[in-house]
């Protein structure tokens, strides 16, 4: 059995980032941010997709997270990144808590409807809501380090800093929740609902807990995204934003807690390259390399990696 | 008085409305278990052909009453052409996978085909509004009417009906039943259930595609018209139970009468209503209204 490496690649990508953050492009510190956002979501959706649970409904708590963020700057002139992006968690984490009395109890196609609809329901409530700019939200306050307001060419830089480590924390944790007896249930509950019921655990338990977590990250996610774009929409709760969610989870696969993130950049340098290159083919771009991932590595773009680690 | 009378009329098209967009949905899902993302392209794609074909067979000086068998004929050509090309080229060779799998390959083929339509039409919008204007309006108490949307009604009991019997009455409808109940018997008892996959898949998207076509006149055709109807005909196919007709009926008369009534009454929530209905149906008959105790038919 070789040794764990996961946490020493994880703090080996920290440090470059960090390193490397002030000698990139603005527009890229900007693709990287918006990477470890989605990367957020999507880590969520790994651990319910471990469980065999499909949401396409995430979105709704990105769009919360994001919310969350946009309203205290606006109420109380909460600025802070890492205060905003906590917020969000909380919000989204307490809010998947309640729903995850009703969801916990759907599988498969229904559960991924169910929260579809739920998604929605806060769209719909969002689009209609003139006080919050209807279907144009609004824009997000520029955000401040511990109080600090950085200069503007180090504001981006600012926000990597705290989102890489923001990421590089949460990536952690789950890493090591996977390893939990409570985490490790995930793929048994997949493979047979029964028989975790047989063995003493309880299978709705275990969902309830994953599915928290999950809007937690995706909470965390959202937050981060409505500060280093400085503007949200309803479309944040849209049933396409969930879509790229899962689009992104399928792409990376579920076979390490990095895999998101990577995914996630992957996903947002195929979607500059190819709208740069062509912007009316950029979604058939996108949906070609779904198709292929789904065909010829069902297990993701991680499996690249195990397979060549096997040889 | 009038108000109310208002809702039920608003109500009666959009329900007429949404069963053609959603029936397609359910009948597909119903046969083949396939949630058919691309449902929404195939809206789009009917909604295209209908406008550029009837746009310029228009221009050519075609008397403006054909214009409607035309929106028929453009529907038609779509569905024939694309239907059994994703039948055939992709999906069969995906149905040994998940359900929520066949999903995720049906919403990678929605994206391809949203660009498909703009490499074909552009990113400009279209408009037909002859056949809209055409028919002239009708009066219900004080309230007028375009006579067009009679048509919208009275295609949604058309394809209701017509299906229903086909389902019910026709020797093609019982073999269809009895692929349902259980491919592998079917199949063996020398039922060619590919046939019966492709019609069903190539049927189910034409209604989407009449959806789109009949859709035409009304609005202006533009890029990304089929992403709100994969959602709308989701919540109706939802609220009256996945892979039945009558449900997908009684799903499109709620929806079309609830949204009705909250625009009128309280039009802040008209979006949000539809999709809390779908939600409290999920939540207390996760498999629809139309759900018995007994094997699924559609």
């Amino acid at each position: 059995m070789t040794s764990d490496r996961t946490p020493r690649i994880l703090g080996a990508i920290l440090v470059v980032l960090l390193a490397a953050g002030p000698f990139v492009p603005q527009w890229a510190i900007f693709l990287i941010t918006i990477a470890l956002a989605k990367g957020l979501v999507v880590l969520g959706l790994l651990i319910l997709l471990r469980c065999g649970l499909v949401s396409f409904g995430q979105a709704l708590y990105y769009c919360i997270g994001a919310y969350t963020a946009g309203m205290l700057g606006r109420l109380f002139e909460v600025d802070g990144v890492l205060t905003l992006m906590l917020a969000g968690m909380v919000v989204a984490a307490v809010t998947a808590y309640v729903l995850g009395f009703l969801l916990a109890r759907y599988r498969g196609i229904f559960f991924g409807l169910l929260s579809l609809a739920v998604s929605m329901i806060l769209y719909g409530l969002l689009v209609k809501s003139e006080t919050l700019g209807s279907s144009d939200g609004f824009n997000v306050l520029p955000s401040t380090l511990f109080g600090i307001r950085p200069a503007d060419e180090w504001v981006r830089y600012a926000v990597l800093v705290v989102a890489s480590v923001v990421a590089f924390v949460a990536a952690l944790l789950v890493h090591r929740y996977l390893k939990t007896p409570l985490g490790s249930l995930a793929p048994a509950i997949k493979d047979n609902e029964i028989r975790v019921e047989y063995m003493g655990a309880s299978a709705r338990y275990a969902i309830h807990v994953n599915y928290v977590i999950a809007a937690a990250l995706a909470g965390l996610g959202g937050g981060l995204a409505a500060t280093t774009v400085g503007h949200i929409d309803p479309e944040m709760a849209y049933w396409t934003t969930s879509g790229e969610f899962i689009f992104i989870t399928i792409l990376a696969g579920t076979g390490s807690v990095i895999a998101p993130f990577l995914g996630a950049l992957i996903f947002g340098i195929i979607q500059t390259v190819a709208f740069d290159i062509s912007p009316n083919t950029w979604q058939m771009v996108l949906g070609g390399a779904l198709l292929a991932v789904i065909v010829f590595l069902p297990t993701g773009l991680w499996s690249l990696f195990r397979r060549r680690r096997a040889t | 008085m009038q108000e109310l009378v208002a809702v039920v009329i608003d109500g009666i098209i959009y329900s007429a409305w949404l069963f053609i967009a959603a029936v397609g949905l359910t009948l597909i899902y119903g046969v083949m278990k396939i949630i058919n993302v691309t449902h929404g392209s195939f809206y789009a794609l009917g909604a295209y052909a209908a406008a550029s074909i009837t746009g310029a067979l228009l221009a050519h000086g075609m008397p403006p009453m054909l214009s409607y068998a035309v929106l028929l004929g453009s529907a038609l050509l779509v569905a024939i052409v694309v239907g059994p090309l994703i039948e055939r080229g992709i999906l069969r060779f995906m149905y040994v996978k998940d359900e929520v799998v066949i999903l995720l390959i049906t919403y990678a083929l929605f994206l391809i085909l949203e660009d498909v339509i703009k490499l074909i039409w552009g990113v400009d919008p279209y408009y037909i509004s002859e056949p809209y204007g055409l028919l002239g309006s009708f009066d219900v108490a004080d309230l007028t009417y375009p006579t067009y949307n009679l048509i919208l009604v009275g295609v949604a009991i058309v394809c209701g009906a017509g299906l229903a019997w086909t389902l019910t009455k026709t020797r093609t409808g019982k073999l269809l039943v009895a692929v349902i109940h259980d491919t592998e018997v079917s199949r063996a008892m020398g039922i060619n259930v590919d046939r019966f996959y492709v019609v069903t898949f190539t049927f189910g998207s034409l209604l989407a595609a009449i959806g789109g076509a009949f859709t035409a006149p009304t609005v202006s055709v533009v890029p990304g018209l089929g992403v709100e109807v994969i959602v709308l005909s989701f919540a109706v196919v939802v609220i009256g139970g996945l892979g039945s007709l009558p449900g997908a009926a009684l799903g499109a008369v709620i929806v079309g009468l609830v949204r009705s009534a909250t625009i009128h009454y309280l039009p802040q929530a008209e979006l949000f209503v539809i999709y809390f209905v779908m939600a409290m149906v999920l939540a207390f008959r996760p498999r629809g209204l139309f759900s018995i105790a007994e094997a699924r038919k559609i």
